[in-house]
């Protein structure tokens, strides 16, 4: 009797063809879909985004990061910088905005890598809220009250109004593949090898040759780089952004907190789960506000008691599924 | 020249209250190495539950405390034995993401019970109240707030090495386990250290609502605060966060003077500059 080592399941082989319908399905969504429905998926496809980010971050990278809104924030005033000054096409300003956030991320990380743990993720609330105040002060975008975008920018993502929706939200969905696909074939390879072994244990990591300060430190430049691009495109769906709204520790950290919380941190299925949960929770509870986000605060820490994996952990734990094969298999063959 | 000394002045009394906001944070981070991410909501709970006993009871706000410190410590106690021993072990992502939720939970429970309006204590004759110390007009509610903090500072430290109870906190922070052992409780010793926290947190409040207005909304900033004058002074040493608090004041009301939207960027800058430069802070304890 032999034995094969696998990582593709069943499971997994219809969880990618199905994941592909669905792609081709959501992607004809201009021709289907209502506007207020296609502006609510395009907003589920940046949270998934930003929840598929943190969960790289904290849940891989053991960075957790209560400070994630500086970039989103970041992202989001690139574009408006980039558009207003530079002339940039939209677009183009929203991938600058990502160079420009992974080049700041740098000497960010410098300094806020010497901070461990709790220490850390309250360090890089800090940073954000000096991204806030800094950009408060610039009174060419606007200072403390902020600015909307110009007529003429949001023209160049489309002459009319239905083909500038289609357009925004085709770059939303597209933005959410491309991230969960590159953070799944970063998992696959050899350094996302390395990250989960450092997530295992870090004293074992390092010991097998394993750079961990590096390899966090990617880790951190690349999400932050990702995250400003969708705050970019985050804020030209809302066309008007203010410090309060770009660097806003509840909409940009606390909502994708609870997301990839409730869903299953630490897996590339829970952040998924976790934005479909998310937002089917706000539509029940949306009218009650406050109480709302009590819920939801609730909800957060018991399931963090109780099933630390989240709901994908206990699917997990009771059928064995893997929708994205990432673990290997020890198969026997008769 | 006289201004920018009145300015440090006022700095260094503000760095008092800072003070205050952080002692309860290094205390509990000290005994069981749990970072309260709700710390500064408690702060705006605090100040909330003395607006409600003023109010009520039509006292002034320093007598209001004897009843929230006994309140809040004894939410302390119950809040970590309920939830937060549970979170504890060598996974920082429970305690973290728990008392995140906590915070969320805080700041929307007082916003649905006293709205966003800003409130503020009624502090009377105290409130404006001032002393001209050769030249320098010096509030005497900052003045008395400063002397609090010492005072705190005073009675922790004096709590922490000189009795019995302070040697169960310095067993379990030393090893669990072996305090465990030679017959201490430790949920009971961590749930003391939380009511200890929270009374301090009950004092930080009431000074903190007689100062300025306060909304449900400014917990973040507090608890950003406290951690600031904690890491500036040095983990694990609770003069070195009264240092760091008036830093951090000092910081602040010279940014202020230089252009009011600087004031709490200064103080952001230093705690960085102070990152960059001492990373372990600037009076880091000794390790024996």
């Amino acid at each position: 009797m032999s034995a094969v080592v696998t990582r593709s399941t069943p499971a997994s082989r219809v969880a990618m063809v199905l994941g592909l319908v669905a792609l081709v399905v959501l992607a004809a969504a201009p021709w289907w879909a209502g506007r207020a429905d296609m502006r609510l998926m395009g907003e589920i496809y940046l949270y998934l985004s930003l929840a598929c980010l943190w969960n790289l971050m904290a849940g891989y990278a053991g960075l957790v990061s209560v400070g994630q809104q500086a970039y989103v924030g970041f992202g989001g005033y690139m574009l408006f910088a980039l558009t207003v000054f530079a002339g940039l096409n939209p677009v183009v300003a929203i991938l600058a905005g990502g160079l420009l956030a992974a080049a700041l991320s740098v000497p960010i990380a410098t300094l806020i890598f010497r901070l461990k743990g709790a220490y850390f993720a309250i360090g890089t609330w800090v940073v954000a809220e000096v991204f806030r105040l800094s950009f408060a002060q610039i009174q060419a975008l606007g200072g403390g009250s902020g600015s909307s975008l110009p007529v003429a920018v949001v023209k160049e993502l489309g002459a009319k109004k239905a083909a500038r929706e289609a357009n925004a939200y085709w770059l939303a969905l597209g933005a959410a593949v491309v991230v969960l696909a590159s953070v799944y074939l970063f998992l696959r390879s050899r350094r996302g090898l390395a990250l989960t072994a450092i997530r295992d244990s870090e004293t074992a990591a390092s010991g097998l040759g394993i750079d961990i300060w590096r390899t966090k430190l990617e880790v951190y430049v690349v999400t932050s780089a990702f995250t400003a691009i969708i705050g970019g495109l985050i804020f030209l769906q809302k066309l008007r952004i203010s410090p309060d709204a770009a660097f806003s520790v509840n909409d940009w950290t606390a909502f994708v907190i609870f997301i990839v919380v409730i869903g299953g941190i630490g897996t590339l299925e829970g952040p998924i789960i976790g934005t479909l949960l998310f937002f089917a929770l706000r539509e029940v509870l949306a009218d009650f506000g406050t109480i709302y986000l009590m819920v939801l605060g609730l909800v957060a820490i018991v399931v963090m008691l109780k099933a630390p994996k989240g709901v994908w952990g206990l699917i997990r734990e009771r059928y064995d599924l893997e929708l994205f094969p990432l673990s290997y298999r020890v198969k026997g063959k008769e | 020249m006289i201004e920018w000394t009145g300015a440090i002045v006022q700095g260094v009394l503000l760095g008092g209250l800072y003070a205050l906001f952080a002692a309860g944070l290094s205390l509990i981070f000290g005994v069981m190495r749990l970072v309260n991410i709700a710390h500064g909501d408690l702060i705006i709970l605090a100040a909330y539950m003395g607006l409600t006993t003023t109010v009520m009871l039509g006292v002034h706000p320093f007598l209001a405390l004897l009843i929230v410190m006994p309140l809040m410590a004894g939410l302390g106690y119950a809040l970590q034995r309920g939830v937060l021993n549970q979170t504890l072990g060598d996974d920082i992502l429970p305690p973290l993401l728990v008392t995140f939720g906590l915070s969320v939970i805080i700041q929307n429970a007082l916003l649905e019970f006293y709205t966003a309006d800003p409130r503020k204590l009624p502090g009377g004759a105290v409130e404006t109240a001032s002393l001209d110390l050769g030249g320098i007009t010096v509030g005497v509610l900052p003045l008395l707030t400063f002397g609090i903090a010492v005072a705190v500072i005073a009675g922790l430290q004096f709590v922490f090495y000189r009795t019995s109870l302070g040697r169960g906190f310095r067993a379990v922070s030393d090893n669990q386990d072996i305090a465990q052992l030679m017959g201490l409780n430790k949920a009971h010793v961590f749930g003391l250290a939380m009511a200890l926290a929270l009374a301090v947190v009950a004092i930080a409040g009431i000074l903190l609502g007689m100062r300025t207005s306060f909304d449900p909304a400014i917990g973040g900033g507090r608890l950003i605060f406290g951690f600031e004058a904690v890491i500036i002074g040095g983990l694990g040493n609770l003069w070195g966060t009264l240092a760091g608090g008036v830093i951090l004041g000092v910081a602040q009301t010279l940014g202020a003077k230089i252009d009011p939207g600087y004031q709490i960027l200064a103080g952001h800058i230093a705690f960085l500059i102070v990152l960059a430069v001492r990373p372990n802070g600037l009076f880091p304890r000794v390790e024996h």
